[in-house]
Protein backbone atom coordinates (compact mmCIF):
# COMPACT_ATOMS: atom_id res chain seq x y z
CA UNK A 1 0.00 0.00 0.00
CA UNK A 2 1.57 3.30 -0.61
CA UNK A 3 -1.11 5.94 -0.04
CA UNK A 4 -1.13 9.59 -0.69
CA UNK A 5 -2.37 12.58 0.74
CA UNK A 6 -5.45 13.81 -2.01
CA UNK A 7 -6.58 17.32 -1.16
CA UNK A 8 -9.08 19.78 -3.32
CA UNK A 9 -7.73 23.21 -3.56
CA UNK A 10 -10.94 25.59 -4.45
CA UNK A 11 -11.94 29.06 -4.62
CA UNK A 12 -15.52 29.55 -4.19
CA UNK A 13 -17.30 32.39 -5.24
CA UNK A 14 -16.39 35.83 -6.77
CA UNK A 15 -13.13 36.22 -6.44
CA UNK A 16 -10.14 37.04 -8.59
CA UNK A 17 -7.11 36.64 -6.01
CA UNK A 18 -5.56 33.15 -6.05
CA UNK A 19 -1.53 33.78 -5.34
CA UNK A 20 -2.66 32.37 -1.90
CA UNK A 21 -4.14 29.17 -2.99
CA UNK A 22 -1.57 28.32 -5.22
CA UNK A 23 1.33 29.10 -3.29
CA UNK A 24 -0.33 26.47 -0.43
CA UNK A 25 -0.90 23.95 -3.33
CA UNK A 26 2.89 24.37 -4.74
CA UNK A 27 4.03 23.90 -0.51
CA UNK A 28 1.79 20.73 -0.35
CA UNK A 29 2.61 19.04 -3.34
CA UNK A 30 6.12 19.75 -2.16
CA UNK A 31 5.25 17.94 1.33
CA UNK A 32 4.59 14.74 -1.08
CA UNK A 33 0.78 15.06 -1.22
CA UNK A 34 -1.47 14.87 -4.79
CA UNK A 35 -2.76 18.34 -5.15
CA UNK A 36 -5.98 18.77 -7.13
CA UNK A 37 -6.34 22.83 -7.95
CA UNK A 38 -9.72 23.69 -9.19
CA UNK A 39 -9.11 27.38 -10.22
CA UNK A 40 -11.68 30.30 -10.07
CA UNK A 41 -15.35 31.04 -9.23
CA UNK A 42 -17.08 27.43 -8.02
CA UNK A 43 -19.82 27.21 -6.66
CA UNK A 44 -19.93 25.02 -2.77
CA UNK A 45 -21.30 22.36 -4.83
CA UNK A 46 -19.16 22.01 -7.67
CA UNK A 47 -16.28 21.93 -5.21
CA UNK A 48 -18.44 18.86 -3.37
CA UNK A 49 -19.08 16.99 -6.40
CA UNK A 50 -14.86 17.26 -7.23
CA UNK A 51 -13.95 16.31 -4.25
CA UNK A 52 -16.44 13.24 -4.41
CA UNK A 53 -15.34 11.97 -7.70
CA UNK A 54 -11.84 13.17 -6.39
CA UNK A 55 -11.79 10.99 -3.23
CA UNK A 56 -10.13 13.43 -1.24
CA UNK A 57 -8.75 13.59 1.94
CA UNK A 58 -9.49 17.43 2.53
CA UNK A 59 -10.55 20.36 1.05
CA UNK A 60 -8.36 23.58 1.75
CA UNK A 61 -10.74 26.91 1.31
CA UNK A 62 -10.07 30.40 -0.01
CA UNK A 63 -11.81 33.37 -0.30
CA UNK A 64 -10.75 37.02 0.24
CA UNK A 65 -14.18 38.81 -0.79
CA UNK A 66 -15.40 38.31 2.53
CA UNK A 67 -18.43 36.12 1.90
CA UNK A 68 -16.65 33.26 3.90
CA UNK A 69 -19.12 32.76 6.09
CA UNK A 70 -21.78 32.11 3.53
CA UNK A 71 -20.19 30.27 0.82
CA UNK A 72 -17.52 28.08 3.58
CA UNK A 73 -20.47 26.95 5.74
CA UNK A 74 -22.23 26.25 2.02
CA UNK A 75 -19.47 23.90 1.48
CA UNK A 76 -19.76 21.79 5.22
CA UNK A 77 -23.19 21.56 5.11
CA UNK A 78 -23.51 20.09 1.44
CA UNK A 79 -20.48 17.72 2.29
CA UNK A 80 -23.03 16.99 5.74
CA UNK A 81 -25.79 16.13 3.29
CA UNK A 82 -24.05 13.71 1.60
CA UNK A 83 -22.74 11.93 4.57
CA UNK A 84 -18.67 13.05 3.74
CA UNK A 85 -18.20 13.79 7.13
CA UNK A 86 -14.39 12.19 7.15
CA UNK A 87 -13.63 14.87 4.49
CA UNK A 88 -11.65 17.38 6.25
CA UNK A 89 -12.05 21.39 5.77
CA UNK A 90 -9.36 23.83 5.66
CA UNK A 91 -9.74 27.13 5.21
CA UNK A 92 -7.64 30.31 4.40
CA UNK A 93 -7.88 33.74 2.86
CA UNK A 94 -8.84 37.33 4.57
CA UNK A 95 -11.12 36.12 7.91
CA UNK A 96 -11.50 38.55 11.14
CA UNK A 97 -10.88 37.21 14.17
CA UNK A 98 -14.02 36.87 15.19
CA UNK A 99 -15.12 34.68 12.20
CA UNK A 100 -12.84 32.18 13.36
CA UNK A 101 -14.28 30.31 16.16
CA UNK A 102 -17.95 30.48 14.22
CA UNK A 103 -16.68 28.68 11.33
CA UNK A 104 -14.54 25.96 13.58
CA UNK A 105 -18.11 25.65 15.20
CA UNK A 106 -19.67 25.07 11.55
CA UNK A 107 -17.12 22.72 11.20
CA UNK A 108 -13.97 24.09 9.48
CA UNK A 109 -11.24 22.18 11.17
CA UNK A 110 -8.41 24.69 10.72
CA UNK A 111 -8.39 28.51 9.35
CA UNK A 112 -5.04 29.83 8.07
CA UNK A 113 -4.33 33.67 7.84
CA UNK A 114 -2.29 35.95 5.58
CA UNK A 115 1.52 35.24 7.22
CA UNK A 116 0.66 31.64 8.28
CA UNK A 117 4.38 30.00 7.45
CA UNK A 118 3.05 26.88 5.53
CA UNK A 119 4.70 24.08 7.32
CA UNK A 120 1.96 24.81 9.86
CA UNK A 121 -0.65 24.11 6.98
CA UNK A 122 1.12 20.95 5.99
CA UNK A 123 1.97 19.41 9.51
CA UNK A 124 -1.87 20.47 10.20
CA UNK A 125 -2.99 18.23 7.51
CA UNK A 126 -0.37 15.40 7.95
CA UNK A 127 -1.61 15.41 11.44
CA UNK A 128 -5.96 15.08 10.80
CA UNK A 129 -5.41 12.86 7.81
CA UNK A 130 -6.06 9.25 8.62
CA UNK A 131 -3.44 7.50 6.99
CA UNK B 1 -16.46 -5.44 1.56
CA UNK B 2 -14.89 -5.21 -1.75
CA UNK B 3 -17.88 -7.32 -3.49
CA UNK B 4 -20.26 -4.88 -2.51
CA UNK B 5 -17.71 -1.97 -3.39
CA UNK B 6 -17.38 -3.88 -6.90
CA UNK B 7 -21.07 -4.34 -7.34
CA UNK B 8 -21.93 -0.37 -6.64
CA UNK B 9 -19.33 0.32 -9.14
CA UNK B 10 -21.04 -1.69 -11.58
CA UNK B 11 -24.67 0.19 -10.53
CA UNK B 12 -22.34 3.52 -11.42
CA UNK B 13 -22.64 5.25 -7.87
CA UNK B 14 -19.95 7.89 -7.91
CA UNK B 15 -18.01 7.45 -4.56
CA UNK B 16 -17.80 3.84 -5.06
CA UNK B 17 -16.26 4.79 -8.25
CA UNK B 18 -13.78 7.34 -7.09
CA UNK B 19 -13.02 4.97 -3.65
CA UNK B 20 -12.27 2.21 -6.03
CA UNK B 21 -10.17 4.01 -7.84
CA UNK B 22 -8.25 5.48 -4.62
CA UNK B 23 -7.64 1.69 -3.57
CA UNK B 24 -6.41 0.85 -7.15
CA UNK B 25 -4.45 3.36 -7.19
CA UNK B 26 -2.65 2.65 -3.61
CA UNK B 27 -2.33 -0.67 -4.93
CA UNK B 28 -4.78 -1.96 -1.71
CA UNK B 29 -5.42 -5.52 -1.56
CA UNK B 30 -9.30 -5.04 -1.56
CA UNK B 31 -8.98 -2.95 -5.15
CA UNK B 32 -7.27 -6.62 -6.56
CA UNK B 33 -10.49 -8.21 -5.31
CA UNK B 34 -12.94 -5.89 -6.86
CA UNK B 35 -11.24 -5.74 -9.65
CA UNK B 36 -12.38 -9.21 -10.57
CA UNK B 37 -15.53 -8.81 -10.49
CA UNK B 38 -15.42 -5.58 -11.75
CA UNK B 39 -13.34 -7.42 -15.32
CA UNK B 40 -15.94 -9.50 -16.78
CA UNK B 41 -18.59 -6.21 -16.98
CA UNK B 42 -16.01 -4.54 -18.74
CA UNK B 43 -15.47 -4.26 -22.84
CA UNK B 44 -18.12 -1.32 -23.64
CA UNK B 45 -16.77 1.89 -23.14
CA UNK B 46 -14.87 3.04 -26.66
CA UNK B 47 -11.70 4.75 -25.02
CA UNK B 48 -9.86 7.86 -26.73
CA UNK B 49 -6.16 8.37 -25.94
CA UNK B 50 -5.51 12.33 -26.21
CA UNK B 51 -1.93 13.40 -25.87
CA UNK B 52 -0.01 16.36 -27.19
CA UNK B 53 2.78 19.05 -26.07
CA UNK B 54 2.11 21.55 -22.90
CA UNK B 55 -0.06 23.54 -24.05
CA UNK B 56 -1.83 22.39 -26.95
CA UNK B 57 -5.14 22.23 -25.73
CA UNK B 58 -5.60 18.59 -24.32
CA UNK B 59 -7.96 19.42 -21.99
CA UNK B 60 -10.15 22.06 -23.40
CA UNK B 61 -10.16 19.76 -26.27
CA UNK B 62 -11.53 16.67 -23.51
CA UNK B 63 -13.92 19.85 -22.31
CA UNK B 64 -15.52 20.37 -25.43
CA UNK B 65 -15.68 16.55 -26.67
CA UNK B 66 -17.61 16.12 -23.48
CA UNK B 67 -20.00 18.35 -24.28
CA UNK B 68 -21.16 17.03 -27.38
CA UNK B 69 -20.52 13.55 -26.41
CA UNK B 70 -23.46 14.57 -23.69
CA UNK B 71 -25.23 16.05 -26.30
CA UNK B 72 -25.71 12.68 -28.06
CA UNK B 73 -26.72 11.31 -24.60
CA UNK B 74 -23.76 9.57 -24.37
CA UNK B 75 -21.68 9.16 -20.69
CA UNK B 76 -17.97 10.14 -20.20
CA UNK B 77 -15.46 9.04 -17.85
CA UNK B 78 -12.43 11.42 -18.28
CA UNK B 79 -8.39 10.69 -16.74
CA UNK B 80 -6.15 13.11 -16.42
CA UNK B 81 -3.25 12.53 -15.75
CA UNK B 82 -0.54 15.08 -14.54
CA UNK B 83 3.08 14.23 -13.60
CA UNK B 84 4.58 13.42 -10.41
CA UNK B 85 7.52 15.35 -8.49
CA UNK B 86 10.31 12.42 -8.74
CA UNK B 87 11.78 14.69 -5.29
CA UNK B 88 8.97 14.85 -3.09
CA UNK B 89 6.19 12.30 -4.96
CA UNK B 90 3.39 14.71 -4.55
CA UNK B 91 1.54 16.26 -7.97
CA UNK B 92 -0.39 19.34 -8.65
CA UNK B 93 -3.54 17.88 -10.72
CA UNK B 94 -4.50 21.01 -12.57
CA UNK B 95 -6.31 19.56 -15.74
CA UNK B 96 -9.94 19.85 -13.89
CA UNK B 97 -9.72 23.45 -14.12
CA UNK B 98 -10.98 23.63 -17.97
CA UNK B 99 -13.22 21.15 -17.05
CA UNK B 100 -15.16 21.93 -13.82
CA UNK B 101 -18.34 23.01 -15.94
CA UNK B 102 -18.94 19.12 -16.30
CA UNK B 103 -18.93 18.41 -12.47
CA UNK B 104 -22.28 18.85 -12.23
CA UNK B 105 -23.44 16.82 -14.68
CA UNK B 106 -23.91 12.98 -13.21
CA UNK B 107 -23.13 11.64 -16.97
CA UNK B 108 -19.75 12.56 -16.42
CA UNK B 109 -16.93 11.12 -13.93
CA UNK B 110 -13.62 13.12 -14.06
CA UNK B 111 -10.80 11.88 -12.37
CA UNK B 112 -7.13 13.53 -11.76
CA UNK B 113 -4.08 10.67 -11.15
CA UNK B 114 -0.44 11.36 -10.76
CA UNK B 115 2.01 9.56 -12.92
CA UNK B 116 3.43 8.51 -9.61
CA UNK B 117 6.70 7.54 -11.32
CA UNK B 118 5.72 5.66 -14.30
CA UNK B 119 7.30 6.91 -17.30
CA UNK B 120 5.39 7.13 -20.75
CA UNK B 121 2.90 9.74 -19.73
CA UNK B 122 0.71 7.59 -17.94
CA UNK B 123 0.35 5.94 -14.68
CA UNK B 124 0.38 2.62 -14.12
CA UNK B 125 -3.13 1.94 -12.71
CA UNK B 126 -4.24 3.70 -15.34
CA UNK B 127 -5.70 0.41 -16.89
CA UNK B 128 -7.76 -0.24 -13.72
CA UNK B 129 -9.15 3.15 -13.47
CA UNK B 130 -9.92 2.60 -17.24
CA UNK B 131 -11.63 -0.75 -16.79
CA UNK B 132 -13.62 0.50 -13.55
CA UNK B 133 -15.20 3.72 -14.97
CA UNK B 134 -16.09 0.46 -18.29
CA UNK B 135 -17.68 -1.41 -16.14
CA UNK B 136 -19.36 1.80 -14.51
CA UNK B 137 -21.50 2.00 -17.59
CA UNK B 138 -19.41 4.81 -19.54
CA UNK B 139 -19.64 5.02 -22.94
CA UNK B 140 -16.83 7.16 -23.51
CA UNK B 141 -13.18 6.96 -21.75
CA UNK B 142 -11.24 10.15 -22.67
CA UNK B 143 -7.52 9.28 -20.96
CA UNK B 144 -5.68 12.79 -21.22
CA UNK B 145 -1.32 11.80 -21.03
CA UNK B 146 0.94 14.56 -19.55
CA UNK B 147 2.22 17.32 -21.98
CA UNK B 148 4.45 14.61 -24.12
CA UNK B 149 7.32 15.36 -25.81
CA UNK B 150 8.38 12.98 -28.34
CA UNK B 151 8.92 9.70 -26.73
CA UNK B 152 6.23 9.04 -24.06
CA UNK B 153 3.93 6.57 -26.64
CA UNK B 154 2.08 4.46 -23.61
CA UNK B 155 -0.96 5.74 -25.01
CA UNK B 156 -1.59 3.63 -27.72
CA UNK B 157 -1.59 0.60 -25.07
CA UNK B 158 -4.38 1.66 -23.57
CA UNK B 159 -7.12 3.16 -26.09
CA UNK B 160 -8.98 2.02 -28.98
CA UNK B 161 -8.55 5.47 -30.36
CA UNK B 162 -5.27 7.98 -30.04
CA UNK B 163 -5.46 11.56 -30.92
CA UNK B 164 -2.16 13.10 -31.08
CA UNK B 165 -2.68 16.62 -30.79
CA UNK B 166 -0.70 19.74 -32.93
CA UNK B 167 -0.52 23.42 -32.85
CA UNK B 168 0.67 25.70 -35.46
CA UNK B 169 4.20 27.57 -34.92
CA UNK B 170 5.81 23.81 -34.31
CA UNK B 171 7.55 24.46 -37.55
CA UNK B 172 10.74 21.93 -38.49
CA UNK B 173 9.91 20.00 -34.73
CA UNK B 174 7.56 18.11 -36.70
CA UNK B 175 9.93 16.31 -39.03
CA UNK B 176 11.75 15.74 -35.88
CA UNK B 177 8.85 14.18 -34.19
CA UNK B 178 8.78 11.63 -36.74
CA UNK B 179 9.80 8.57 -34.65
CA UNK B 180 7.47 8.14 -31.82
CA UNK B 181 4.84 10.00 -31.05
CA UNK B 182 4.36 11.03 -34.63
CA UNK B 183 3.92 7.25 -35.18
CA UNK B 184 0.83 6.64 -33.00
CA UNK B 185 -1.68 9.06 -34.22
CA UNK B 186 -5.02 7.27 -34.91
CA UNK B 187 -6.45 10.89 -35.88
CA UNK B 188 -4.21 14.33 -35.73
CA UNK B 189 -5.95 17.43 -34.60
CA UNK B 190 -4.20 20.30 -35.40
CA UNK B 191 -5.69 22.64 -32.66
CA UNK B 192 -5.49 26.56 -32.02
CA UNK B 193 -6.18 26.80 -36.07
CA UNK B 194 -6.74 30.18 -35.77
CA UNK B 195 -2.97 30.75 -35.45
CA UNK B 196 -0.85 32.09 -38.13
CA UNK B 197 1.46 29.37 -39.98
CA UNK B 198 -0.85 26.99 -39.35
CA UNK B 199 -1.14 26.24 -43.22
CA UNK B 200 2.64 25.46 -43.12
CA UNK B 201 1.65 22.87 -40.36
CA UNK B 202 -1.09 21.16 -42.32
CA UNK B 203 1.35 21.12 -45.29
CA UNK B 204 4.01 19.53 -43.37
CA UNK B 205 1.19 16.98 -41.55
CA UNK B 206 -0.01 16.17 -44.63
CA UNK B 207 3.54 15.03 -46.40
CA UNK B 208 3.96 13.01 -42.93
CA UNK B 209 0.69 11.25 -43.23
CA UNK B 210 1.38 10.51 -46.73
CA UNK B 211 4.77 8.92 -46.34
CA UNK B 212 3.46 7.30 -42.93
CA UNK B 213 0.41 5.84 -44.41
CA UNK B 214 1.43 4.75 -48.17
CA UNK B 215 0.84 0.76 -46.93
CA UNK B 216 -1.26 1.06 -44.33
CA UNK B 217 -5.36 0.14 -44.97
CA UNK B 218 -6.56 3.21 -43.30
CA UNK B 219 -4.81 6.84 -44.07
CA UNK B 220 -4.70 9.05 -40.85
CA UNK B 221 -7.17 12.02 -41.11
CA UNK B 222 -5.82 15.37 -40.02
CA UNK B 223 -8.33 17.82 -39.05
CA UNK B 224 -8.51 21.59 -37.52
CA UNK B 225 -10.00 22.78 -34.12
CA UNK B 226 -10.36 25.82 -32.15
CA UNK B 227 -11.42 23.91 -29.36
CA UNK B 228 -11.53 27.04 -27.22
CA UNK B 229 -14.32 28.74 -29.28
CA UNK B 230 -15.64 25.29 -29.76
CA UNK B 231 -14.72 25.01 -33.96
CA UNK B 232 -13.98 21.33 -35.13
CA UNK B 233 -15.21 19.62 -32.85
CA UNK B 234 -18.34 17.82 -34.35
CA UNK B 235 -15.94 16.77 -37.20
CA UNK B 236 -13.24 15.44 -34.37
CA UNK B 237 -16.29 13.06 -33.13
CA UNK B 238 -17.24 12.02 -36.33
CA UNK B 239 -13.65 10.90 -37.03
CA UNK B 240 -13.75 8.82 -33.70
CA UNK B 241 -16.63 7.25 -34.45
CA UNK B 242 -15.56 6.21 -38.02
CA UNK B 243 -12.23 4.94 -36.43
CA UNK B 244 -14.11 2.89 -34.36
CA UNK B 245 -16.07 1.12 -37.04
CA UNK B 246 -12.94 0.67 -39.08
CA UNK B 247 -11.66 -1.22 -35.75
CA UNK B 248 -14.99 -3.24 -35.36
CA UNK B 249 -14.90 -4.25 -39.31
CA UNK B 250 -11.06 -4.81 -40.11
CA UNK B 251 -11.05 -7.20 -36.53
CA UNK B 252 -8.73 -4.90 -35.45
CA UNK B 253 -10.51 -3.85 -31.88
CA UNK B 254 -10.41 -7.29 -30.78
CA UNK B 255 -6.26 -7.02 -31.49
CA UNK B 256 -6.07 -3.96 -29.55
CA UNK B 257 -7.91 -4.87 -26.85
CA UNK B 258 -5.49 -7.55 -26.22
CA UNK B 259 -2.61 -5.47 -26.50
CA UNK B 260 -4.02 -3.51 -23.88
CA UNK B 261 -3.89 -6.52 -21.57
CA UNK B 262 -0.77 -7.61 -22.81
CA UNK B 263 0.47 -4.29 -21.47
CA UNK B 264 -1.35 -4.56 -18.22
CA UNK B 265 -0.26 -7.76 -17.28
CA UNK B 266 3.96 -6.55 -17.75
CA UNK B 267 2.98 -3.57 -16.03
CA UNK B 268 1.39 -5.42 -13.37
CA UNK B 269 3.70 -8.23 -12.88
CA UNK B 270 6.54 -5.31 -13.13
CA UNK B 271 4.94 -3.40 -10.28
CA UNK B 272 4.80 -6.45 -7.81
CA UNK B 273 7.99 -7.81 -8.54
CA UNK B 274 9.38 -4.44 -8.30
CA UNK B 275 8.08 -4.23 -5.04
CA UNK B 276 9.49 -7.31 -3.81
CA UNK B 277 12.70 -6.71 -4.60
CA UNK B 278 12.92 -3.23 -3.53
CA UNK B 279 10.19 -3.37 -0.43
CA UNK B 280 9.89 -6.74 0.99
CA UNK B 281 12.39 -7.18 4.30
CA UNK B 282 14.00 -10.36 2.65
CA UNK B 283 15.89 -8.71 -0.17
CA UNK B 284 16.03 -5.19 1.72
CA UNK B 285 19.17 -6.38 3.03
CA UNK B 286 20.90 -7.54 -0.46
CA UNK B 287 20.05 -4.60 -2.10
CA UNK B 288 21.76 -2.35 0.04
CA UNK B 289 24.71 -4.68 0.22
CA UNK B 290 24.86 -5.06 -3.78
CA UNK B 291 24.59 -0.85 -3.80
CA UNK B 292 27.53 -0.81 -1.84
CA UNK B 293 29.87 -3.04 -3.52
CA UNK B 294 28.60 -1.26 -6.88
CA UNK B 295 29.52 2.14 -5.05
CA UNK B 296 32.50 0.74 -4.26
CA UNK B 297 33.33 -0.50 -7.92
CA UNK B 298 33.95 -4.30 -6.33
CA UNK B 299 30.86 -5.44 -8.31
CA UNK B 300 29.23 -3.91 -11.23
CA UNK B 301 25.31 -3.70 -12.13
CA UNK B 302 24.99 -6.42 -14.35
CA UNK B 303 26.52 -8.98 -11.73
CA UNK B 304 24.23 -7.46 -9.15
CA UNK B 305 21.22 -7.79 -11.07
CA UNK B 306 22.33 -12.24 -11.63
CA UNK B 307 22.42 -12.09 -7.87
CA UNK B 308 18.95 -10.82 -7.28
CA UNK B 309 17.46 -13.12 -9.89
CA UNK B 310 19.02 -15.85 -9.13
CA UNK B 311 17.81 -15.67 -5.42
CA UNK B 312 14.16 -14.83 -7.02
CA UNK B 313 14.10 -17.90 -9.15
CA UNK B 314 15.55 -20.52 -6.29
Amino acid sequence: MEQKIRILIAKPGLDGHDRGAKIVARALRDAGMEVIYTGLHQTPAMIVEAAIQEDVDVIGLSLLSGAHMTLFIDVVDMLREKGLEDIIIIAGGIVPEDDIPLLKKAGISGVFGPGTPVEVIVDFIQKNVKK
Amino acid sequence: MSDSLALKVIEGDQRSIARLITLAEDNADEAIEAMKIIHPQTGNAHVVGITGVMGSGKSTLIYELTKAYRKQGKTVGIIAIDPTSPFSGGALLGDRIRMMELAMDEGVFIRSMGTRGMLGGLTSSVYDVVEILDASGKDIILVETVGVGQAEVDIIKISDTTIVLIVPGLGDSIQTLKAGVMEIADLYVINKADRSGVEQTIAEMQSLVDIECSNKKRKTPILLTVAKESKGIDEVLKEIDMHKIFLENSKELAQQRRLRYEAELIEIIRKRLMNFIFDEDQFKGTVDELLDKISKKKLDPHAASEIILDKILK
